[in-house]
Parts: C-alpha cells; sequence; structure tokens
C-alpha cells in the first residue's frame, strides 16, 4: 500500500515537531526516516499510524485519507523503540493478540503463531515471558505480534535503537532480508545513518520538522540537496565555499590551478585507506582520504605542505 | 575491638527495638487473645453467635461489599483520569483524593450529618423522598467509603506512570478497542497495584469506628457494626464479649497482613 | 479492513482515545463528581455551618474553655507521640535493614498491625495489659500517659514504613568511604546516614501528627474522656455532636482540619523538596 503525507504540520505546546511535511512512500517500498534526535521522524511515524493527529495535513494510504480514522482501524502494523510487549502474557499470546482480537478461529491462530515465530527464530520460545528473552529477542517477538495481522503497513521506531551493535548489525541484514520474504510497505526511523544506507530502498532526510531530501540510498550520498543531508549521511570536507567528500579530492605535493595549500598535522593508516589531517592556510581543519599506496608514494608526513583540489564539488543554493 | 563494638551495638539496638515492640504491640494483642479464652472457648463461641454479635458481623460484611467495590471503580477511574488524562483542575483533584487521610473521622461524621442529616443541605430532598441515611445503614456506607476513598487511587496511580503507555498504544495499532485495551492489557499490567489497594481499602472499611459511631446512632441490632458492637460490649462489662469479637477483627488484620506480604512479593517477581 | 463497517459508528470516540484524549477527561469529571459528593460537599458543608454566626460566633466556640483544653491537649500529647516516634521509629526502621536475626520477617509484618487492626480493638489491647484489671504492674487507664501508649500504637508504623525504604536504598559506599576516613559508628551514623533520612523522617513525622491529631477509636476507651484532663478533640467533638451542638462541633472541626492540611502540605513540601535534591 502506497502512502502519502501531504502538508502535515503538528506542534506540542511551543515545539514544531512537523512543520509543512509532505512524503510519498511507494508501494511495497522500504522505506528510512533519517534524522538527528527531536527532528519530527518519530513524530511523522506515529502520525502514519494515527497514534498522533495532525495539526494540519492529511495522511493518504492508497489515495484514500485515513485521517479521521483511529489507529486500531489503519491496518498498519508499529514496532515501538522498546518493544511495547505485554508483560503479563506469553510470547505465544503476545503475537496472537491481533488474531485473537479480529476473533480468528482457534486452529487458524495457532498455525499462524507458529509460522511467524519460525520466521523470526523464536519456535521453542512460545511459552516464555517477555522478561525471559533478551532484547534481541523481545523486538523479533514484537514484529512477528505486528505482523501476524497481515498489515499493509508496517512501521518500526528506532527497531534496533535500543540493542547493542552486534546484534543491531545481525537484525538489520535479518530486516533486509524479510522485507524480500514479506514484501510489505515498510517504513523506519532512525538516527544512525549507516543503518539507513545499509537498509532502505528510500531515505527521507529529516530535520527540525522539515523534510531535507528524498530519494535513495545514492542519490543523497551523491548528490545530497543541502549541507546539512551531504554531512548527515557521510563525512565531509569545506574547501573555501565548497563542500566535498575527502575521497573526492586530489592531493598533490606541488602547486595546482584550482587548488588549496594545506600543512599536513596527522596521517592515519586504516587498513587500505590513510586518512590525511590537514589545515588550510587560514587554519579551518580539513581531512582527505587517499590510498595506502599513495600515501607512501608521497612519502606524507606531518608539517609538509600540499595542494588540496576537489575533483568532484557540491554546491548548494544559498540555505 | 571496633567490630566488638559494633556488634554490641547492634545487640542493643535490637534488644531496644524488639522491647519496644513487644510490650507496645506484640504482648497486649497477645492478651486480647487470652482474655477472649479465658472463660474458655465455649463462652468466647457463645459471646460472637449472639443475634446481636452475628447482626454487627453482617452489617460490617455489607459495608465492605458495598464500599470497596465502589471505592475500586473509583480509584481505577480517577488513577487512569490523573495519569493519562490531561484535563483543568486534574492536580487540585489530585490533591484533594488524600484529603480523608487528614480528617479525623468524627469530623467525617460530623461532616454527612450536615450533609445528608434531616436539617442537612440534601436532607429536606431525602427526607421528602423518605431515605434516610443518617442514623441508619446508607449513612454508615457513606462513612466508610469516605474514610477508605483514597487507597486504590494512591496504589494504582504509580503503576500506571511505572507502565507507561506503549503497551496500550501496541495494542490499538493491533485492532483492538480503548474498551478491549482496558480488559486485556491495562487492567492485567496493574492488577498487583489494584489488589493492594483493595486490600487497605478493605481493611479500612472493616475497621472504620469514629466515622461510622457519629452517624449510626448506635442501634443495637439495627446499625452496629462490629467494631461498635466491640465498643458496646465493653461499656456493658461484657468484656468475654469484647475481647472475642476483637479476636474476630484481629484475625481479619493478620489475615490482611499475610496477603500484603504475598502480594508485595509478587510485585517484586514481576 | 474486515471489521470496518460494524465500528464506523464507534469510530469518533474510538478516534478521541489513542489521542488526547476526551475519555480521560469524562472519567476525570465522573470521579470528581463522586468525590464531591462523598468527601468535597461534606467538608464544605462543616466550614459553612462553622461560619453560621459569623465569624464572632466560630470565635466563641473555639475559645470556650473545654474546647481549649482538649485542643490544647491533643496537639501537646501528638507532638510528644511524634518525638517518641522519631526516635522509636528510625531505630526499629534501622535494625528492620541492617540487623538480621531469626524472626525478623513476622517482626516486620508486626509493623503493620496497627494500622490493619480496628482502632478501637487498638484501645481495648492496651487496656486489656495495662488497664486497671490488667496483669501489668501499672494502670493506664484514664490517663494522659494512656492516651499517649494508644495514640503511639496506631502511629507505629509512619516513622518505620517511611525510614526504612530510604534506609534500604542508602549507599553504603558513602558510609564506608566516611569510615575509611577515620569516621566511628556514631559519627557515620550523626553525618552521614541521619541527614539523607530526614525528609523521610519528616514526612512520616508529620503523617503520624495528622493521624494523631483526629485519632478517635483507640483513645476512646482508654482515656476515659475526662474534660480538662484526658479530653482529646475528637472524644469533645463527639460529645458536641451527641448534644447537638453541631455550630460548635464544626468551629473545632475546622480548626483540626487546618492543622492536619498544613502538616499535609508540609509533608508534601518536604517530600519535592527530597525529590529535587536526590537528582
Amino acid at each position: 500500500m502506497a502512502i502519502e503525507v501531504r502538508n502535515v504540520s503538528k506542534a506540542f505546546g511551543d515545539f514544531q515537531a512537523l512543520d509543512d511535511v509532505s512524503v510519498v512512500v511507494p508501494d511495497g517500498s522500504l522505506t528510512a526516516l533519517l534524522g538527528p534526535s527531536g527532528g519530527g521522524k518519530s513524530t511523522l511515524l506515529r502520525v502514519i499510524a494515527g497514534l498522533e493527529s495532525a495539526d494540519a495535513g492529511e495522511v493518504f494510504f492508497d489515495g484514500t485519507s485515513v485521517s479521521g480514522v483511529a489507529p486500531q482501524h489503519r491496518d498498519v502494523g508499529f514496532v515501538f523503540q522498546h518493544y511495547a510487549a505485554f508483560k503479563h502474557m506469553t510470547v505465544r499470546d503476545n503475537v496472537a493478540f491481533g488474531l485473537k482480537i479480529r476473533k480468528k478461529p482457534k486452529a487458524e491462530i495457532a498455525e499462524r503463531v507458529e509460522e511467524l515465530l519460525r520466521l523470526v527464530h523464536l519456535d521453542g520460545f512460545a511459552s516464555r515471558y517477555p522478561a525471559q528473552l533478551s532484547g534481541g529477542q523481545r523486538q523479533r517477538m514484537a514484529l512477528a505480534r505486528a505482523l501476524a495481522v497481515e498489515p499493509k503497513v508496517l512501521l518500526l521506531d528506532e527497531p534496533f535503537g535500543a540493542l547493542d551493535a552486534k546484534v543491531r548489525k545481525e537484525l538489520r541484514d535479518w530486516l533486509r532480508r524479510l522485507h524480500d520474504e514479506v514484501p510489505v510497505t515498510t517504513v523506519f526511523v532512525t538516527h544512525d545513518q549507516e543503518e539507513a544506507l545499509e537498509v532502505a530502498e528510500q531515505i527521507v532526510v529529516i530535520n527540525e520538522g522539515r523534510i531535507e531530501q528524498a530519494g535513495s540510498p545514492e542519490e543523497l550520498y551523491e548528490d545530497p540537496a543541502t549541507p546539512f543531508v551531504m554531512g548527515f549521511v557521510g563525512p565531509v570536507a569545506k574547501l573555501g565555499e565548497v563542500y566535498v567528500r575527502p575521497h573526492d579530492i586530489d592531493l598533490e605535493l606541488e602547486p595546482v590551478d584550482g587548488g588549496y595549500e594545506a600543512q599536513i598535522e596527522h596521517v592515519a593508516r586504516v587498513g587500505f585507506e590513510a586518512r590525511v589531517e590537514a589545515h588550510l592556510a587560514d587554519g579551518a581543519p580539513v581531512s582527505v582520504l587517499v590510498t595506502r599506496h599513495q600515501a607512501a608514494e608521497q612519502e606524507l608526513e606531518p608539517g609538509q605542505i600540499i595542494w588540496l583540489r576537489p575533483h568532484r564539488v557540491h554546491e548548494f543554493a544559498v540555505a | 575491638m571496633r567490630a566488638d563494638q559494633s556488634r554490641a551495638t547492634r545487640l542493643t539496638l535490637r534488644t531496644i527495638a524488639l522491647l519496644y515492640l513487644g510490650l507496645l504491640v506484640a504482648v497486649p494483642v497477645g492478651m486480647v487473645f487470652y482474655n477472649a479464652f479465658s472463660d474458655g472457648l465455649a463462652a468466647a463461641w457463645a459471646s460472637v453467635t449472639t443475634p446481636e454479635a452475628q447482626h454487627a458481623f453482617w452489617l460490617t460484611i455489607v459495608m465492605v461489599a458495598i464500599a470497596v467495590p465502589l471505592n475500586t471503580i473509583f480509584g481505577i477511574t480517577a488513577a487512569l483520569s490523573l495519569v493519562r488524562g490531561r484535563w483543568r483542575g486534574k492536580t487540585i483533584v489530585s490533591a484533594l483524593i488524600d484529603v480523608p487521610f487528614a480528617v479525623s473521622p468524627v469530623v467525617v461524621g460530623l461532616a454527612l450529618i450536615l450533609v445528608y442529616g434531616r436539617q442537612g443541605w440534601f436532607g429536606g430532598w431525602l427526607t421528602e423522598h423518605g431515605i434516610q441515611v443518617i442514623f441508619s445503614v446508607p449513612g454508615m456506607v457513606i462513612a466508610t467509603i469516605f474514610v477508605s476513598l483514597p487507597f486504590v487511587v494512591r496504589e494504582v496511580v504509580p503503576v500506571l506512570r511505572e507502565i507507561g503507555t506503549e503497551q496500550e498504544q501496541a495494542a490499538l495499532t493491533l485492532g483492538a478497542s480503548p474498551a478491549q485495551v482496558f480488559w486485556r492489557i491495562t487492567l492485567p499490567a496493574i492488577r498487583w497495584g489494584v489488589a493492594y489497594g483493595v486490600i487497605l481499602t478493605t481493611a479500612r472499611a472493616l475497621g472504620e469506628y469514629g466515622a461510622v459511631a457519629v452517624v449510626s446512632g448506635k442501634i443495637v441490632g439495627e446499625t452496629q457494626t462490629l467494631t461498635l458492637h466491640v465498643e458496646e460490649q465493653f461499656q456493658q462489662f461484657d468484656l468475654t464479649g469484647a475481647y472475642a469479637a476483637s479476636v474476630v477483627l484481629a484475625l481479619i488484620a493478620v489475615f490482611v497482613i499475610l496477603s500484603m506480604n504475598l502480594l508485595d512479593r509478587r510485585k517484586e517477581k514481576s | 479492513m474486515a471489521s470496518a463497517p460494524a465500528s464506523d459508528v464507534a469510530l469518533p470516540r474510538a478516534r478521541r482515545w489513542g489521542l488526547v484524549s476526551a475519555r480521560p477527561a469524562i472519567a476525570g469529571a465522573l470521579a470528581t463528581a463522586y468525590l464531591s459528593l462523598v468527601v468535597l460537599i461534606p467538608i464544605a458543608a462543616v466550614l459553612a455551618e462553622s461560619m453560621t454566626d459569623g465569624w464572632a460566633g466560630f470565635w466563641k466556640a473555639i475559645s470556650a474553655p473545654q474546647a481549649i483544653a482538649a485542643v490544647k491537649f491533643t496537639v501537646i500529647v501528638s507532638a510528644i507521640v511524634v518525638a517518641i516516634n522519631v526516635v522509636t521509629g528510625t531505630l526499629i526502621a534501622w535494625v528492620l535493614v541492617r540487623d538480621d536475626f531469626p524472626g525478623k520477617r513476622t517482626v516486620n509484618a508486626l509493623i503493620d498491625l496497627p494500622f490493619a487492626l480496628p482502632t478501637i480493638v487498638a484501645g481495648l489491647t492496651l487496656l486489656a495489659l495495662y488497664g486497671p484489671k490488667g496483669p501489668a504492674p501499672v494502670d493506664i487507664g484514664f490517663t494522659k500517659v494512656g492516651v499517649a501508649a494508644a495514640l503511639l500504637f496506631v502511629t507505629l508504623p509512619f516513622v518505620v514504613r517511611s525510614v526504612q525504604p530510604v534506609l534500604m536504598e542508602l549507599d553504603r559506599e558513602m558510609e564506608e568511604a566516611a569510615q575509611s576516613l577515620g569516621a566511628g559508628g556514631f559519627r557515620v551514623f550523626r553525618s552521614i546516614i541521619l541527614p539523607t533520612l530526614l525528609p523521610a523522617i519528616a514526612s512520616g513525622a508529620g503523617l503520624g501528627f495528622a493521624r494523631a491529631l483526629g485519632e478517635f477509636g483507640s483513645v476512646v476507651l482508654i482515656s476515659g474522656n475526662i474534660p480538662f484532663k484526658t479530653e482529646v478533640a475528637s472524644v469533645f467533638l463527639f460529645g458536641q455532636i451527641e448534644s447537638n451542638n453541631t455550630r460548635g462541633a464544626a468551629a473545632v472541626s475546622v480548626v483540626l482540619l487546618v492543622l492536619s492540611f498544613v502538616l499535609l502540605l508540609a509533608v508534601s513540601w518536604v517530600g519535592t523538596r527530597a525529590e529535587r535534591h536526590a537528582r
């Protein structure tokens, strides 16, 4: 199901969480809402789910406005950052909850729950209580619970935010594969650009209640619309008035046309690459990525004077 | 040397604490049991099975059976609206719920007479409709409700705060109606808090004396609860009767404490 | 959306619940109505009744010698009882948290007994041991000491139950640090433990004080209700109500109400202040 958010605004007291936001989420896509915390992305997700009402604007599911529809009638699956596990119910009863509400036959519920628990690798845990599960297991249970009712949209609010780095990475890959298996329109909120770039097909960058840019991961990385997006989705260096990715800078030992003079402070060799920390004539710091091979050949060392020339720059309309 | 010293201090403090509790609580309560049975089990049994005693017992049960459910419904409703709602006057109402803790039972009785008595604010209307509240069971029920009103609210409010709203929102997105959310998610999540509040309410309702004494008119065999019966027997120099009825009340108190401890352990677990 | 048709009617109401919701407000209104009928309107009636004859009437009622004597005795005896509670309550809490001995759990449960036991039974209980016919070599029946004993009994749990949890959470490291700096046992208690416990002690004492001021059931049998001697305020009020002097009773009730409210306000003030300090 396609989602369209049209001109939505939402304020909490004096705080403008969403300011005239419009987004289109294509049917079957996997979309990330990316931005710093407090930027409004969770609020947008909650407005789509019907858990918050917009002050202005509307949300459309497949072209039909759902603005007046209560969350329980929107057919969305919502996964909360802190799982929202029903603590007094077993894993089985948690997953079966939506089906029981819909008064499905018992046999059908049992079968569907079993199937879902297999899908999220929790078969064998059906009789446990949430307190007896790890964070990652609880999150997978929450996903199974949301998927049980066959929602038309799956919404995930910082789904991996409360997990440690390793489990996070595993679940990330798993979510990607799950979306291939169960191709339901999925929107997830994250403040982690790496997570968004790796998992999502479409990324919507939100900052201070406004959409900065929406597009594929490549578009965002290669062709950022604003300095904010450029800085948020990857490393950035500033040479005079232009923004450039550190690996899009040519490092020369002789003066070159359009080059900026700089002095090396530190050279760090990390695996295949070498990161050169330097400062420009006006004292502004800049960091450049070169290959390890180049660093060795040029015999780069602290104190050395170098010339930097961007071979791919980004210029933005005055913000 | 220091270890010896701290051990001596500890033993001294322990002795003082136990002596104090023994002299103030344990031995006196033990004496009540002793006195109740000093004329033999048969005499004690006979004195708690007189028609007056039985009537007092049943009237007490009636008080509890009306006051506790009403205060429980009120308590859950009030707690939900205080924690989940945003409405004008919320902070004032929250503070006013504690008023019964600050009011002397006798003042409670007086206050009810002034409103529901024959000459009271609602007295005229009530008399016209043939309803007698004061010096009758309804007044005693209201007095019991008054003194035991805050317990459920006070127990449930912190629990509601702690569980937050995420579980309820999750249930909503899974298709549950607000009523289903309440019965299947909210109520089970707060059940131990409610149970604790109900026990405290019951204990208070069973044991109330002052407020009920003022509005009851103390009519033997009619408006006499178990606590009033204890006082009556004592004033009539039927000490066995007074002590035996006290034993019944004390046993209920012990039962209440046991249930509270049980619930405490339950709460810690979950 | 198979369930849509059936739920169409309920939609507008359901919608508000998930949002900022009118429902809690309706629930709040109902709860307020109940509270008003049972508690607030009757209390208002007491205030109104006390003012029927204006300030002069109010003043006359509360300055009657018997009323003054009863209120004065109540305040003094309650203050003494609270002072004793502060010491014994803290001590008992300390023993229950830091000490370990067989039967500790039973002793811990015993603390709740004065709360669970009906007040009239509490009075009878003390008379059974310390009354004229009791086996103890004292007779506190119809004495001021008897009144104090009854109040000590019913207010026992307040300080203990308020101090206990704070003592349990108390950071042991702080004490050990003080000890390593050479502080002796009593010094550690006075300069480290006591300041941390103070808000809890104060709030327990305040609640106990409020309770003692209004106490009736446990006192009524023990005190003998001798005017100008052992008559507490609530017993005095009871007598006035029985002799149909509701106006005078209302005036003295207002005095008691004001005292209790001030105490409870102070307790909540101490509570919020302590919370702020803890952060």
